[in-house]
């Protein structure tokens, strides 16, 4: 018997074909029964609804897009690679600016009951606003269309950030500390070589929620700001109706996802510890 | 008549109880601890056995009185005391190597790495681990992590040593061997010892002297028991000593019949005890095993 990997692959393939044959299948053409009245033949073919295209067209639109991911030919035709590049990017600024308060922020109320009594009022309000809400406000105020797409990142990668590290700093074992009372540390070294790393698996987590939620939203938010970008380029594509290139994009999405997704959970990896 | 090193003076701690009125858990506790000697604590649940050594400890503070090291009054914790915690308290995220470099580079921040790294791994040595090393606390057992705790005390060389129950945790045939441990390396450096155990046996073993407690609340330190056995003493060959069995004895009686009455002398420190004198100094009788296990069972019983 094969080990459970080699049998999980084999399913997964299978899955996959079946899922694609049956795609295919779905989305063929129909065939001209008869000859082409004068009406097809001025449009051009029996077509006379759009369909989905199969996943043979798919595919080969994604070759030819990832063989030349990077191609510049003016602001409405870019390749695939440069505009998850731009999205990467924005997710990244807004990401790390989010990361440059939330951190500092949620050790602040980790550690005094009494900041997180008087902010955890507007945390709580804050927090469920949808972030594309704050788009027009951002607009008005940054009047750029590229910050404010970063601003609403850093607004929405923000908030499970500076839980997660309030609620880890807040819940370091009582013993810990001690230890470093014990040892004469100051705040600042106890926070650096004690709360930090003990809490660093909570602060993670909250990190990685917070990349996901970003990703999400950046899709939206470049739908709404355009110009460049993954999310411009799904809502480009529709509007030339072009759907193959559509799905292409969705898949390059979903894929950029999980390869964010994986990195932070790698460095969770690195920051855990058994008790 | 010389300061004494240590000295605890009238120490007390109220708490609310929850309904609007004050416990008091003890009150006016005072003895005075000279170097170099090793003194264990002994008493029932709940007497604030912990809260007196966290005091000492400076981790927590007296409702009253204070207390006194060196001509300085304790305030707060400090580097020159070390503090094994029962649950070991080792930074899980750290090696055991780095788990006592950590205290040593607070200790001697001036120290170059090297110099640190040598004087951790010697310690390790101390208490056998020289081989684990590398190894997270999680990937050790019990008894090693106590172990690793006790060389990260040890290696900090406090003035005095605070243990609060450091083998509580342990299963008897491990317990036994950290204690030998314990024993060896205290023998080489002599450090002032104040620790808190439940196990009667344990406390004659390691002490000089032995403090027991009356029941809380209101707990007073009554008694401070002399235990007079040379040094150096080992686990299988103490209980020949005549002194030994009075000793326990008398602990036996007091945890069993007298600790919700006893009460110290007038001024408030503790009567001073000698149940075995004398006896330490004749001829070992020859072993006495069955009275041994006999009295063991009565002990282990107290202490459930």
């Amino acid at each position: 018997m094969a080990s459970l990997n080699v049998r999980a692959a084999l399913l997964s393939v299978s899955f996959l074909i079946l899922a694609l044959g049956l795609w295919e299948m779905a989305t063929q053409p129909p065939e001209a029964q008869t000859g082409l009245t004068e009406y097809e033949m001025l449009m051009g073919g029996v077509e006379q609804e759009s369909r989905v295209p199969p996943p043979s067209a798919v595919i080969k639109l994604a070759w030819a897009e990832l063989s030349d991911p990077f191609y510049d030919a003016g602001a409405n035709d870019k390749g695939i690679g440069i505009q998850l590049a731009y999205s990467v990017y924005r997710v990244l600024t807004g990401y790390l600016a989010a990361m440059a308060i939330a951190l500092p922020v949620g050790f602040l109320i980790g550690m005094s009951p009494l900041m997180y009594k008087a902010l955890n009022p507007y945390i709580q309000v804050l927090r469920p606003i949808s972030p594309l809400a704050w788009m027009p406000l951002a607009l008005f105020i940054i009047q750029d269309s590229d910050a404010s797409a970063i601003f609403v990142i850093f607004i929405c990668s923000i908030w499970p950030m500076l839980l997660n590290t309030a609620f880890g700093v807040a819940n370091v074992r009582q013993d810990w500390v001690n230890v470093a009372r014990t040892h004469e540390l100051g705040p600042l070294r106890t926070a650096i070589t004690v709360i930090l790393p003990a809490a660093a698996p909570t602060i993670l987590t909250g990190m990685r929620i917070s990349i996901g939620i970003a990703w999400l939203v950046i899709v939206a938010a470049e739908m709404l700001v355009g110009g460049t970008g993954i999310g411009y380029y799904v809502w480009n594509e529709w509007n030339n109706l072009d759907l193959a290139s559509v799905i292409f994009s969705i898949l390059m999405i979903g894929v950029v996802g999980m390869l964010l997704d994986l990195a932070l959970g790698k460095a969770q990896k690195l920051v855990e510890y058994k008790e | 008549m010389s300061k004494p090193f240590l000295e605890v003076d009238g120490l007390s701690k109220v708490y609310p109880d929850g309904q609007g009125g004050e416990l008091t858990v003890f009150e006016d506790i005072r003895f005075a601890l000279e170097k170099g000697e090793f003194v264990c604590i002994i008493g029932h649940s709940g007497c604030g056995k912990s809260t007196i050594l966290n005091v000492l400890a400076g981790l927590d503070e007296a409702s009253a009185g204070n207390v006194v090291m060196n001509g300085k009054e304790i305030k707060g914790p400090g580097l020159e005391r070390g503090v094994v915690f029962q649950n070991y308290s080792l930074l899980p995220w750290k090696t055991t190597l780095n788990n006592i470099v950590f205290a040593v580079r607070a200790r001697w921040p001036e120290w170059s790495k090297e110099k640190v790294k040598e004087h951790s791994e010697r310690y390790l040595k101390m208490v056998g681990l020289d081989h684990a090393l590398n190894r997270k606390p999680s990937q050790l057992s019990g008894g090693m992590r106590q172990r690793v705790s006790i060389a990260r005390a040890f290696a900090t060389q406090p003035e005095l040593l605070l243990l609060d129950e450091p083998f509580g945790a342990l299963d008897a045939l491990t317990r036994g061997v950290i204690q030998d441990e314990l024993v060896k390396i205290w023998e080489e450096t002599r450090q002032t010892v104040f620790m808190i155990t439940h196990d009667v046996d344990e406390a004659i073993l390691l002490s000089d002297r032995i403090f027991l407690m009356s029941n809380g609340p209101n707990a007073r330190i009554a008694e401070s028991v002399k235990v007079d056995i040379p040094h150096p003493r080992a686990r299988a060959t103490i209980f020949q000593n005549p002194a030994y069995h009075k000793t326990r004895d008398y602990l036996v009686d007091f945890l069993v019949n007298r600790s919700g009455s006893a009460l110290p002398e007038k001024d408030g420190t503790p009567k001073i005890v000698e149940p075995a004198k004398g006896a330490a100094r004749s001829t070992p009788a020859s072993a006495e095993s069955d009275t041994e296990s006999e009295s063991e069972t009565a002990a282990r019983a107290v202490n459930a």
